[in-house]
């Protein structure tokens, strides 16, 4: 239901956009409007929901203990898996975000002969997510290409090195096929295991078929349906110098997928795909474990009104004198 | 708020990550790319037209050039009819260079715009500059 739901609102979007580039005077609105808005609702909604996180109370160290903590000098501690100091934090932050360790450490439980529980290795949603998140992150500092004029030496550099190999007289790009190839596991990873496609939810399949739409148009359009990417840059630099205009020849197939990419960026902020925000701000990842070795005091500790045992006394003494219950302080 | 120092400048340090491309560019003025085609060669021709349709040469001249290419290498055909039904010698050198006579002015208008660098001249020769 959820995978029939979410193709059916992406095959519309794609219908809104291819039909209403048609219709006169609509194309500034998909080539201009749409994406400053799509821009701005993504900065705007990134910002709300990290200061929303930023709120929340974290008034003690939640340590999620997957090494040894540092405790007494002869006892090994793990510095990055439990770090105790900030520099172990910054490192453990670094693995997770750059490698996603704790994918790496997923397993698969399965019963084996009857009742016999088996743990396995299980990489390859590590490797699909690695493979997925670095070839978008290349994909999109190669798209910088449109949005800068001089290009900055690095985008050159990124470009030379993933266009190694040919197709044709054009530069093949790795990450754009291996980001196709990744997104494409991960949906079927999602399609093909029952227990994962029963608790999938249209909120994990939209993202997923809009970034095969956006993969898709874009391979498309760079080896075998060619559009004007001369005119393209004329759109984009135009956009970024706040002086848009919309050159004439522009294809339809970059309408799509400047249209998906919008539909995406304005979506970001409110879908599961803030993760990319929200992996900083993990509390159970960039704290230190330093709960033991230093007091930590909840910064919004009020005074609470108490009664001490020695004000109960002082106001019930002779009735517990008379119940010959022991006091501590006579008279 | 806790910890609001390190966030607040993660955050800033996001925004002006992602808005590189509007303040980089501030102020300039975008100017597209402005290929001559003011060469003695066009000057001559009766009808001002390149090979193939304008649009089809902007976004597919390297699909044209790599047919091209492989009809003379693979096949050892030399002549292309085009759709209008008139003839050219495929050849880079002798054709296309022929009517676009300044690689800088031409070719390179738009290929430094978009930071493209075909490698064809390492082996084939540039035309000389006018
Ligand atoms: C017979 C002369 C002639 C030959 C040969 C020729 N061109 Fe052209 N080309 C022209 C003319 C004239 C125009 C301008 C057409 C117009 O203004 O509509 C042009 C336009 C172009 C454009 C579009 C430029 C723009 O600013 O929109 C490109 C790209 C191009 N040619 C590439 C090539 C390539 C690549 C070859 C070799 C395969 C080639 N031309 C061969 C005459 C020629
Ligand atoms: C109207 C602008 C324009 C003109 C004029 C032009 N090109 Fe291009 N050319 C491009 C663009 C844009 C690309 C890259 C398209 C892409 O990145 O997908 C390109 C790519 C190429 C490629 C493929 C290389 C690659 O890495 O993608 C070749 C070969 C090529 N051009 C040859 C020529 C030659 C030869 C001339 C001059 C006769 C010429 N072009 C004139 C815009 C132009
Ligand atoms: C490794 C060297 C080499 C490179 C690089 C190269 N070529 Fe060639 N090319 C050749 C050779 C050799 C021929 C055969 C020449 C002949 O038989 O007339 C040829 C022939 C051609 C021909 C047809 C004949 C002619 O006279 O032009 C075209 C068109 C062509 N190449 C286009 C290109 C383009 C466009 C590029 C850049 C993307 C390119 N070539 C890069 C070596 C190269
Ligand atoms: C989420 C962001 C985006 C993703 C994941 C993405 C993905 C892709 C991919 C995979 C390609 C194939 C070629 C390659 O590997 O580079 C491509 C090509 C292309 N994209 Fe994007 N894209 C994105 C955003 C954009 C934006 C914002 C624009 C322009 C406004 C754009 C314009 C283009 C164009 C013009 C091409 C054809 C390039 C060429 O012919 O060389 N893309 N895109």
């Amino acid at each position: 239901m959820g995978m029939a739901f979410s193709f059916i609102l992406v095959v519309i979007l794609i219908l809104i956009v291819a039909l209403g580039v048609l219709v006169p005077g609509l194309q500034y609105f998909f080539a201009v409007v749409v994406p400053y808005a799509a821009l701005l609702t993504f900065l705007a909604g990134m910002v709300m929901r990290v200061l929303k996180w930023a709120r929340a109370p974290v008034p003690f160290r939640i340590p999620t203990t997957t090494g040894q903590q540092r405790s007494l000098p002869w006892i090994k501690a793990s510095a990055l898996d439990n770090p105790s100091t900030t520099a172990g934090v910054i490192g453990r932050m670094a693995l997770e975000i750059l490698l996603f360790r704790s994918l790496f450490r997923n397993t698969r439980l399965e019963l084996h002969q009857g009742s016999r529980l088996a743990y396995h290795w299980e990489k390859w949603l590590w490797l699909g997510a690695l493979l997925f998140h670095w070839s978008m992150l290349l994909v999109v500092l190669r798209h910088l290409r449109f949005f800068t004029e001089p290009v900055p030496g690095f985008v050159t550099l990124l470009a030379d090195l993933d266009g190694f190999f040919r197709f044709g007289l054009q530069g093949l790009y790795i990450s754009g096929v291996t980001f196709l190839v990744a997104v494409t596991y991960l949906f079927l990873r999602r399609v093909l295991i029952p227990q994962l496609r029963y608790i999938s939810l249209p909120a994990d399949y939209i993202p997923l078929f809009l970034l095969l739409g956006i993969g898709s148009t874009g391979i498309l359009m760079r080896y075998f349906y060619r559009v004007d990417v001369t005119a393209v840059k004329e759109l984009t630099m135009g956009l970024v110098t706040l002086q848009p205009v919309v050159p004439d020849g522009l294809g339809m197939l970059f309408f799509i997928h400047l249209f998906l990419v919008s539909v995406l960026a304005a979506y970001f902020p409110f879908s599961k795909l803030v993760h990319m925000g929200g992996i900083f701000l993990s509390p159970t990842r960039n704290l230190p474990n330093d709960s033991r070795a230093r007091r930590h005091i909840n910064p919004w500790n009020y005074p609470v009104p108490v009664h001490t045992y020695e004000e109960y006394e002082e106001e019930f003494r002779d009735k517990m004198k008379l119940a010959g219950l022991p006091v501590e302080k006579e008279g | 708020m806790r910890d609001s120092r390190y966030i607040i400048t993660g955050l800033i340090v996001f925004v002006v990550l992602l808005t590189f491309p509007l303040w980089s560019n501030a102020g300039k003025a975008a100017s597209p790319p402005q290929p001559n085609l003011d060469t003695p060669a066009i000057q001559n021709l009766e009808q001002k037209q390149c090979v193939e349709a304008t649009e089809y040469m902007r976004a597919d001249h390297m699909q044209l050039l790599e047919d091209w290419r492989n009809q003379v290498v693979r096949e050892g055909k030399r002549i292309y009819v085009a759709a209008n039904g008139k003839e050219y010698e495929m050849s880079l050198e002798n054709s296309c260079f022929e009517c676009h006579s300044s690689k800088t002015q031409f070719c390179d208008q738009c290929h430094n715009y978009l930071d493209v660098e075909p490698d064809c001249w390492t082996c084939h020769l540039e035309p000389k500059e006018p």
